[in-house]
């Protein structure tokens, strides 16, 4: 059984705040439920599928549950990082193709900047043996990207052009968090993070969410809005297999890719517009290679001269100005890489950045860290004539 | 520049003979009576086969830069992240010490160099595998 078309993306909301001291992590959880129903023309009692990861607050999806007041049938915590939202919405028209909802929501939110975040989990069997090393995320992106660099002889200022790129987007964002336009010069004198990452190879850290609204087809149709439906949808996670197969310079994303391409029965070179997870330079790098829009080795080249750019380049990407520049809430990027997909496929991106005749998309992710262990979710999306 | 603190390891039934290693000098991995294959970080199952028969395999505790990346902000910074692949075949995450951490590079020969972790933030706590560039 194949998820093509088993079901539409009907609601989508990204929170206006980029820091929120004021509010409660339930309660932008509950205002990114109502403006993604709002979009969709539906209301909170007519949800009967609920996802949220583990990140949410309270016990799963219990708690959340029981805030939003919903009377669902059919719940989903899956939990892989920062890119599971993508996967909720795959995992949303599988429970929908089974007949288990009919109307899911799914909702991302948090306040990173406003308090603190646990972000390592205690327990992890790896703990004792990576713990101490200071493997943070900019360190374990750090090593992907000087290997990458070793074996295919990629550039500091390749790496930037994807930061450029993002920013030339974000200008035309008016809620994005760094909305200047920036060099590849600008990128590479900036200070130094972990080599061979710079501060602006680095996303920004914001507060705020995300939600999503999955339904049927048939509900799909009764809604007065774009019809955007899953082609096709792929998931995996990669691990050093006992430090034999350790390789930094291919992400998980390779699997993730092909499986949803050959599902939707498109290529890359279909693709009109990519939302890429871009926590990093070096995470939408890798991840162009993986998914194939271009050779392995071949990313360096390809993001140079703006070619990420919408308008002038080959493949617009992030055209809200994704993680590096706009938004990467509670450093979970997923479900604003879908967010944007759908913007684009519907028409309704900022002009400036809008893909004509956009109706084929991609949206896909990196959940953990790019480094040793990680997933990614792919799906792709279609506007139906 | 701060001073960095090294948490000293928690040992476990599955952990505690490398643990014991380490205070002693030498790098303990697994290898797997099964299939032969060693890994990293020792685990009771083997990784590769699913096996419950693996034994403890004292490393020469030598290998080479698989990647590194330096981190230069935040407590203890400058301090070096590497992969290191021992000659064994398994890669290790773990620190690389040296004078001068713009020396360090990828491909670069390393071997074991234990540090103490911090027991109470005196310095003196279980050893942690740290590297150090051959000829340092
Ligand atoms: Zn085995």
């Amino acid at each position: 059984m194949s998820l093509r078309n088993a079901a539409c993306i009907v609601g989508a909301f990204e929170h206006p705040t980029r820091l929120a001291p004021d509010m409660t992590t339930p309660q932008l959880h509950a205002e990114c439920a109502a403006g993604a129903l709002a979009d969709a023309g539906l209301s909170l009692t007519d949800v009967d599928g609920y996802f949220c990861a583990t990140d949410a607050p309270g016990f799963g999806p219990i708690s959340m549950i029981d805030y939003l007041g919903l009377d669902i049938r059919h719940t989903d915590s899956t939990e892989m990082g920062g890119c599971t939202y993508i996967q909720h919405v795959a995992h949303a028209a599988q429970a929908i193709a089974m007949g288990k909802c009919s109307v899911a929501l799914i909702t991302l939110a948090g306040r990173p900047r406003s308090e603190a975040v646990q972000r390592f989990r205690p327990g992890a069997p790896e703990s004792a043996f990576e713990q101490w090393v200071g493997l943070t995320n900019h360190t374990s992106y750090g090593m992907c990207a000087a290997r990458h660099m070793h074996e295919f002889g990629t550039t500091s200022e390749q790496l930037a052009w994807i930061k450029v790129a993002a920013s030339h987007h974000a200008q035309h964002n008016p809620h994005a968090m760094l909305p200047k336009v920036v060099t590849v010069e600008d990128v590479v004198t900036s200070p130094m993070i972990a080599d061979p990452l710079h501060r602006l190879d680095c996303c920004v850290t914001t507060d705020g969410g995300g939600a999503l609204v999955v339904v049927s087809p048939e509900i799909a149709r009764t809604l007065n809005r774009p019809v955007i439906s899953l082609l096709g949808a792929g998931e995996a996670t990669k691990g050093p297999s006992g430090g034999l197969g350790l390789d930094l310079t291919v992400s998980a994303a390779a699997k993730s890719g092909p499986r949803a391409f050959a599902e939707a029965g498109v290529t890359p070179s279909d693709i009109k517009y990519a939302s890429i997870y871009d926590s990093f330079t070096i995470t939408v790098l890798m991840q162009l290679e993986d998914l194939g829009f271009c050779a392995k080795g071949e990313g360096g080249k390809f993001v140079a001269d703006g070619n990420l750019i919408s308008g002038t380049g080959k493949l617009p990407f992030n055209t809200d100005g994704g993680g590096l520049c706009n938004n990467h809430p509670m450093f979970r990027g997923g479900i604003t890489k879908v967010i944007e997909a759908v913007r684009q496929l519907r028409g309704e991106a900022a002009p400036a950045v809008q893909v004509p005749n956009c109706d084929l998309a991609v949206a896909t992710g990196i959940g953990g860290s790019l480094g040793a262990r990680h997933g990614a979710a792919t799906i792709i999306l279609e506007r139906q004539s | 520049m701060s001073v960095r603190k090294l948490p000293a390891p928690q040992p476990n039934p599955e952990t505690q003979a490398f643990w014991d290693g380490l205070d002693a000098g030498v790098l303990r991995i697994k290898t797997c009576v099964d299939c032969q294959q060693t890994h990293y970080y020792p685990r009771h199952i083997c990784p590769h086969c699913g096996s419950a028969d693996t034994r403890w395999l004292d490393s020469a505790g030598t290998g080479e830069i698989y990647s590194l990346s330096v981190m230069r902000r935040g407590e203890g910074a400058p301090f070096a992240v590497a992969y290191v692949t021992l000659d064994e075949g398994p890669s290790v995450l773990t620190n690389l010490v040296a004078e001068n951490l713009d020396s360090l590079a990828i491909g670069q020969r390393v071997r074991l160099m234990p540090q103490s972790s911090d027991a109470d933030h005196a310095g003196d706590g279980p050893a942690l595998p740290f590297f150090t560039a051959i000829g340092d």
